[in-house]
Parts: C-alpha cells; structure tokens; sequence
C-alpha cells in the first residue's frame, strides 16, 4: 500500500515525460496500432480459409507457434535484427502475435457453423460470398470476438514487455523501476497494467453484449 | 552486422561451462519453472473442475474469474509478486499455475460434460458407486478433452517463464537479456529454439500419454 501511495502521489509521474496519462496514451496507441493491422489482416484471412476450406495448415502452424514461441526472445531478437529507431521494430513482432489468436478463432468460427444453415443458405438462393456474410459471419461472431479479446490481452501484456526494447507506455515503470531498483515504480506499473487488461477485458465483454444477434445468443 | 546468426562454438564453450547461466543449468531451470505450475494446476483443477461440473452454480462464477485472471499480463502478476516472495522462482512459478487453472478448470469440466449420458446412466444401471464410476468411467472418457488444456497449458507455460528473465528468474530466458545486452545473436537464438523444442517435446510426450491412457480410442478410429 505504501508503494502505491509513494508512486501515485509523486509529482514526478505526473508531470513531464514520465506522466502517467502520457505513458497510458502511449501504451494504448501501439497497442491499438497493432492490434488493428492485426485484425486487418487475420479476419479477412480466417474468413477466406474457413469458407474455402483451402490453407487450413496455415491456422494450425500459427496456433502453435503462437503458443510456442517465447515473447521476448521473439522481441529482442526482431528489433536486434532491423534495429531500433523507428516503431516498426517493436510493432512488427507485437502484430504478429497479434495475428493468431484472431486467425484461429475467426476460422473455428465460420468452420464450426452448422452445415445445416450453409446449405439452407445456399438453398434460399444466396451466392457464396452472400452466404458467408449473412448466414456465417453472424453466427461465428461470438468466436470471432472471442478471438478478438485474447488478441488485446496479448498485445497489452506484450507492449508492456516490449518496454525492455525501448518501447514507451506502461511497461517503462516496471523495466525502469527493476533497473533502478524502485520497486514503488515497478509496483505502480504493474498496478497499472493490470487495471488496463481488465478495461480491455470488460470492453470487449460489453461489445460482444451490443453487436452480437440476440438470436445467436439465445441458441447458445 | 557481419556478425553470423549462430557462432557454433559459444553453444559449445557455454552449454555446460559449471556457472550458474550455463545453458543447461538455465535449461534445468526452465523445466522446472514450467512444469510446476502444469502440474500443480492439474492437481488443483481436477477437484475444482469437477466440483464445477457437479454443482453448476459454481462454473459461471469459476470461469469468470479464470477469465479475469487469463487476461492479466504475466510480467505485471511477476512485478507484484516481487514485493511478496522476491526473486526466487515462487515469483514465477504462482502466476504460471493461475494461467495453468485458468485453461484447466474449463478443460475439466468440458470433458466431464463429454461424457454421454447413456454412458453414465449404464454405469449407474451396472452397480457402480459414484467413486469407481468416477474414476473407472467418466474420468477415463473424460481423458482427451482434459489432455488437449493440457497441452495448451504446457506449451503456453513453456514460453512464458522466459518472460520471468526481465525479473531475474527467467530459465532460458536469461539468454535473451544476455544477448540483447551484448548484441549478440546466438544466445537469442539459442534461447528461441530450445524453448521452442521444449514445447514440442512436452506436446509430444501428452499426446503419447494420451494414446496410451485411452487405448480404445485408437480401436474406432
């Protein structure tokens, strides 16, 4: 308790480069930049290979190297590669664990949907790419957003991380506070960060309460 | 950089050298910070999945916590834990068993729910306590579904410990602060490969037990 007294009342993380909203905003600006291209990049895809059924490997591959690869390794060896300067470096790795989750989910979404609505679909008259978003998209919705959510924590917990390659946001209270052995700093971060994982967690909950069709959900 | 991505003969000085960030000793470390919590998790999410998959009431509740607890970032629980048990490997190891429970418990109880219920009213029918119809049939019917958390728990918990490195408890994952340090590739690749392998092994090594615990799987199929 004492810590948090000691980190939240200092002057010095209110002020200047090291404000707490300034390292928030930042925080929130990569991961939001990362988690869109990822998501630009990965429902578009799961949604093809779960139509088609063609590239499934792709998914399986990536689930597990996901799972598998270790974080910081990942980070430290991608930024020691193209070197640091820029934000690319930190965000290329951030996004491609990104990917994923969102990939996977989507895929499971429009592959698990029952065959029965597929073909009542197409049976009404509906064209493939009609099918797909009007009778598939909406049922696998609930997984994709599912994917969507496993996707923020990520990047949250991996931009916090990503503060030990020189990446800004929260994570520089924990990394700066270890390195200077000021555990009230590295405390309050870590208090931070965890208050910024459940806000994502509870956004996300309450989107999937607002877009989600009643319908879908009631079957569930 | 001229600097090759692999120098062969830093694995062959450093992969048992008698310190203490002797590759293999990191790589005994990392087993052992990885698989405690597996284990430990298991152990607790078998009672706690099946108390969930008897009294339903329970299983909202448990899984909305587990979520809750999924979701927080493993370098921020190390950070608190810091001021609680220091850096030792208990920092490491408690957060890894709640990420282990969190895909556990859900795993348990979803197997047990696989269990038909004609399977179940059978055993009922032939004489069972509801011990031995526990453990003789909803258990082992109840094996894939909670193997395959398994594996996600494993895997994940694997590539995670690395993590701990940035609070000085980090098995193999010393080898990435040492490299980034140096700017030196090979720790960093060596590091990667052997976590990544690590994970493999593990996977493989459930799947086996798998096969083996559940042998008329094979039969059908």
């Amino acid at each position: 308790m004492n810590w948090l007294i000691e980190f939240f009342g200092s002057a010095e993380y209110w002020t200047g480069d090291d404000a707490i909203p300034l390292r928030l905003l930042q925080h929130l600006e990569y991961s939001f930049l990362a988690f869109a291209i990822a998501a630009l990049v990965a429902i578009p895809l799961g949604l093809l290979i779960g139509h088609t059924g063609r590239g499934a490997v792709i998914v399986v591959v990536s689930a597990n190297a996901a799972r598998a690869l270790p974080t910081l390794g990942l980070l430290v060896l991608v930024v020691l590669l193209i070197g640091v300067g820029t934000l690319w470096p930190v965000l290329i790795p951030l996004i491609a664990l990104a990917i994923p989750p969102i990939l996977v989910n989507t895929y499971e979404g429009i592959r698990g949907a029952d065959p029965d609505l597929r073909d009542a679909a197409y049976g009404m008259g509906l064209r493939g790419s009609q099918v797909l978003f009007r009778a598939l998209l909406p049922v696998a919705l609930p997984l994709i957003l599912l994917g969507l959510r496993l996707s923020a924590i990520t990047v949250v917990a991996t931009a916090t991380v990503a503060a030990y390659v020189g990446l800004g946001g929260l994570g520089r209270y924990i990394i700066d506070g270890l390195a200077t052995k000021n555990y009230a700093e590295v405390f309050g971060g870590a208090v931070l960060v965890v208050l910024l994982a459940l806000a994502v967690q509870t956004l996300f909950t309450l989107l999937s309460r607002v877009i989600v069709s009643p319908g879908v959900r009631q079957v569930r | 950089m001229d600097e090759p991505l692999v120098r062969w003969d830093w694995i062959a000085r450093n992969w048992d050298n008698g310190g203490p960030t002797s590759v293999k000793v990191l790589l005994e470390n990392h087993i052992v910070m990885a698989f405690v919590p597996v284990i430990a998790g298991l152990l607790i999410a078998i009672p706690l999945g099946l108390a969930c998959a008897r009294y339903r009431w329970l299983y909202q509740p448990t899984v909305g916590i587990m979520n809750v607890v999924y979701s927080l970032p493993s370098l921020a629980l190390f950070s608190i834990l810091l001021s609680v048990t220091g850096l030792t490997q208990t920092t490491v190891i408690i957060p890894l068993t709640l990420f282990s429970l969190a895909v556990l418990i859900p795993a348990v109880v979803d197997g047990m729910q696989s269990v038909p219920d004609h399977v179940r009213q059978s055993a009922v029918a032939m004489g069972f306590q509801p011990m031995r119809r526990l453990t003789r049939v909803e258990l082992p019917i109840a094996v894939p579904v909670v193997l395959a958390g398994l594996r996600v728990a494993a895997v994940s918990s694997i590539s995670l410990v690395s993590v701990g490195a940035l609070i000085g408890q980090g098995g193999l994952g010393y080898l990435f602060i040492d490299g980034w340090q140096r700017q030196f590739y090979t720790p960093i690749v060596v590091g990667i490969v052997l976590v990544v392998a690590l994970a493999l092994v593990a996977d493989l090594v459930i799947i086996v037990a798998q096969r083996l615990l559940t042998p008329w799987s094979r039969r059908r199929a």
